[in-house]
């Protein structure tokens, strides 16, 4: 088992949460993590990135060597495009369709979906919408997650209760709507 | 519990809690700040961790924690090093009594700094041991083993960490657990005396005792050799390079390899090492301390590195930089598609700063310059307000708007964050009221330091009296509050203390969004009866 995970998105979208349950969920599973963050921006609004790389065998770098990723998972469009570099040949990426449209030069919408359409392996979802009806933007990580946990090599009730362990420490009422969000976003896919 | 899922920082804070520390010392900075963070969530409150004015008051605080016998940790980031460097340098001078660890985490590839300086020459500068880890478990081995070193050569241990170790996250298993030292006042009343005649004693002893440290890296677990049959090349990997070699080959690697991890270098073992190798890379993070001193003067066709172009001169080490340099093939890779533009952080939407840049602009219009410095503001260099025209290292606007000031130059405005500004601005400012230098100084106090996560500010309810008591006019000490409704007020303000021709102070003073909206966060959590909040800031987790 092996799985290179690159999350991206946009400061304040959550990837810090998304890293932490997917690292949870396989640290209980008796897997090996190594899990590479960005830290220290606290302006909002640039793009991050965070490295997750599970394995049954000892993994050695913390950040996923270009041309290894199996999986990348966006919470944004443009986001999704930057890191393609890490991207293996059969691996796919995952991505949010909203685009966070924060800087003055974002491309055309219509080009960038375009360009994730091109792509070998994708899926593209609106999480945004999703979690809406979930009663949460804030939940739209753990919509994606779902979209995209089959690609994890985690079994999603792993998943479904690393999202449970980490979000009843803030409240109860939180770990049920991303946990819903969670399978809204499993299904929409 | 004592397997546990940490960052590279957090390991250090750990090992260091486990070796039986009684305080942590540190000023934020990134990618150090989560080392203090650490041990303020876990520790008892009986153990001193909170956040220093600056560096060189953290180690000098932790050098008499050690003075007083107990043990102490002090954190910063590499250029926090340069702050500190006097304390450090002269620490290595009078040895430590209780242990005394600095960790130091370099930012190789500037990802939040200004430069890429590696702490290894700070360490071998003062004649200190030197551990740099490989990776997070290595980190929190290796704050307990640097407190063993520093008890038992009564030297100060400087542990080097980078980047992408403090910021990686990994399972630790943790050691035995030490007991905090009782106060034990150092056996010899002289050492810590640096009288002349003292410092030259300590001096020699220090000289000598460097033969000891380099036996102790020859033997140390840390360093040690992996037998290779392909002896045309031998790898020496310091502290993550190790990590990016082992990557490469994940059996076996076919070349002989010797992993450095503490300094001063093993010179016999890298001796016999580079004399069983035809050639030999040296894969290590940051500048090419190993490498300069195995290649001597000149270009020498056996030694491979960063200095003869295998590995690149700049920037942090890769997987597939070190790849290259061993001549393994990386697997292929997809370009992003040419639309994909830069998206670099900005002044968050409703940020204080924005408000004060927005009246400065107006009210200095095409005059003068503005020197400012580092903090969340200085992304005020960037489009759209380009309002800045200097960033060079804590404290520098002040120095620097009155040095431009002294040579003739109005306005010289200095923009200083309320952190920056008892970091390293006060001393400077104390110069201009001496001489009456016509400057004016704005410091942007959002009650925080935000650049590096919000942790408290030492400014907070202090700036007016400390202006007024270094001796500011209490006339020229004026408050704005950065909000758009006073856009015009607060114009006036500074177009009234810019034409002053003295030396005048505004205090820009509007909490960070980000640090209110956390506040508010934790008022309506403590509402409910819930556990006590975690004090790591959201934003980062
Ligand atoms: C010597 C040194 N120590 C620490 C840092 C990391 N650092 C960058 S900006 C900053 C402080 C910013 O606080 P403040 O001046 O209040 O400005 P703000 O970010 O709140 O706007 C720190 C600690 C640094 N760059 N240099
Ligand atoms: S974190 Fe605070 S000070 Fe920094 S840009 Fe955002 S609002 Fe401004």
């Amino acid at each position: 088992m092996n799985r290179d995970i690159i999350l991206a998105g946009v400061g304040g979208q959550g990837l810090l949460t998304l890293a932490a349950v997917i690292s949870t969920a396989a640290l209980d599973q008796g897997l090996i993590v190594k899990q590479s963050e960005v830290h220290g921006m606290s302006q909002r609004g640039g793009a991050v990135q965070s490295h997750v790389r599970i394995s049954d065998r000892p993994i050695h770098s913390p950040v996923i060597p270009k041309g290894n990723a199996d999986l990348i998972l966006a919470m944004e469009p443009l986001e999704a495009l930057r890191y393609l570099e890490y991207l293996s040949s059969d691996g796919i990426v995952v991505a949010n369709s909203v685009p966070m449209k924060n800087i003055a030069n974002y491309p055309a919408d219509d080009r960038v979906i375009a360009a994730l359409r091109g792509l070998r392996r994708h899926r593209l979802i609106d999480a945004v919408a999703i979690a809406r009806e979930v009663g949460s933007l804030q939940s739209a990580n753990m919509v994606l997650l779902g979209a995209g946990a089959e690609f994890i090599g985690l079994p999603p009730d792993a998943l479904a209760q690393a999202i449970t362990a980490l979000f009843s420490r803030k409240a109860e009422e939180l770990a049920e709507i991303n946990l819903t969000a969670f399978h809204r976003g499993a299904q929409a896919s | 519990m004592s397997r546990m899922f940490l960052l590279g920082d957090e390991a250090v804070a750990q090992g260091a809690l486990d070796a039986g520390i009684s305080g942590a010392y540190a000023y934020p900075g990134t990618p150090s700040t989560e080392i203090l963070e650490y041990v303020q969530r876990t520790a008892p409150s009986s153990l001193h961790s909170r956040w220093s004015t600056n560096e060189k008051a953290a180690l000098e605080a932790a050098l008499g924690m050690s003075y007083a016998g107990k043990r102490a940790l002090v954190s910063m980031k590499h250029v926090g090093l340069n702050v500190a460097a006097d304390p450090f340098i002269n620490a290595g001078i009078s040895g430590a009594n209780g242990g005394l660890v600095i960790a130091v985490a370099d930012d190789p590839s500037m990802h939040s700094s200004q430069n890429e300086q590696d702490s290894r020459f700070y360490g071998e500068f003062a004649g200190v041991p030197v551990l740099e880890p490989s990776d997070p478990q290595e980190a929190y081995d290796m704050a307990g083993y640097a407190f063993d070193l520093s008890g038992r050569y009564h030297t100060p241990v400087l542990v080097r960490l980078v980047t992408r170790l403090a910021h990686s996250r990994a399972p630790i298993e943790r050691g035995a657990i030490r007991h905090e030292n009782e106060i034990r006042l150092p056996a010899d009343s002289q050492t810590f005396i640096l009288l002349p005649q003292n410092a030259r004693r300590n001096y020699a002893r220090l000289v000598l005792t460097q033969s000891q440290f380099v036996a102790e890296s020859e033997v140390s677990a840390f360093n040690r050799v992996v037998a290779g049959s392909d002896r045309s090349v031998g790898i020496i990997a310091a502290g993550l390079g190790y990590a990016y070699v082992r990557e490469l080959f994940p059996n076996t690697i076919p070349h002989p390899v010797l992993k450095v991890s503490q300094y001063p270098l093993p010179t016999d073992l890298i001796a016999k090492f580079v004399s069983e190798c035809d050639e030999v890379l040296v894969v290590e993070d940051g500048y090419p301390f190993i490498e300069a001193r195995l290649r001597g003067f000149s270009p020498n066709p056996r030694v491979h590195g960063r200095l003869d172009g295998t590995l690149p001169r700049t920037g942090e080490l890769t997987p597939e930089a070190v790849a290259a340099a061993l001549g393994v093939t990386s697997a292929p890779t997809v370009t992003p598609p040419e639309l994909v533009v830069p998206r670099p952080p900005a002044l968050c939407p409703g940020c204080p700063h924005a408000d004060t840049f927005r009246a400065l602009i107006a009210a200095l219009g095409d005059r003068g310059r503005v020197f400012s410095d580092i903090g969340c503001y200085t992304l005020a260099a960037l489009p759209p307000y380009e309002a800045v025209d200097t960033c060079i290292e804590m404290g520098a606007s002040i120095g620097m708007a009155k040095g431009a000031a002294d040579a003739g130059l109005h306005p010289a405005i200095a923009v200083i964050g309320d952190s920056t500004f008892t970091h390293s601005g006060m001393t400077g400012l104390l110069d201009c009221v001496q001489e009456g230098t016509p400057i004016t100084v704005i410091i942007l106090d959002n009650l925080t330091v935000a650049m590096t996560g919000g942790q408290p500010s030492q400014a907070t309810n202090r700036l007016e009296n400390i202006c007024r008591g270094i001796g500011v006019a209490p006339d020229h000490v004026r408050v704005i509050v950065p909000i758009p409704p006073k856009h015009d007020e607060n114009v006036r303000v500074l177009q009234e203390e810019i034409d002053y021709r003295g030396l005048s102070v505004v205090i820009a003073r509007r909490e960070c969004v980000q640090t209110a909206a956390r506040r508010a966060r934790q008022r309506k959590r403590q509402q409910k009866p819930e556990k006590k909040p975690g004090k790591k800031p959201e934003a980062k987790r």
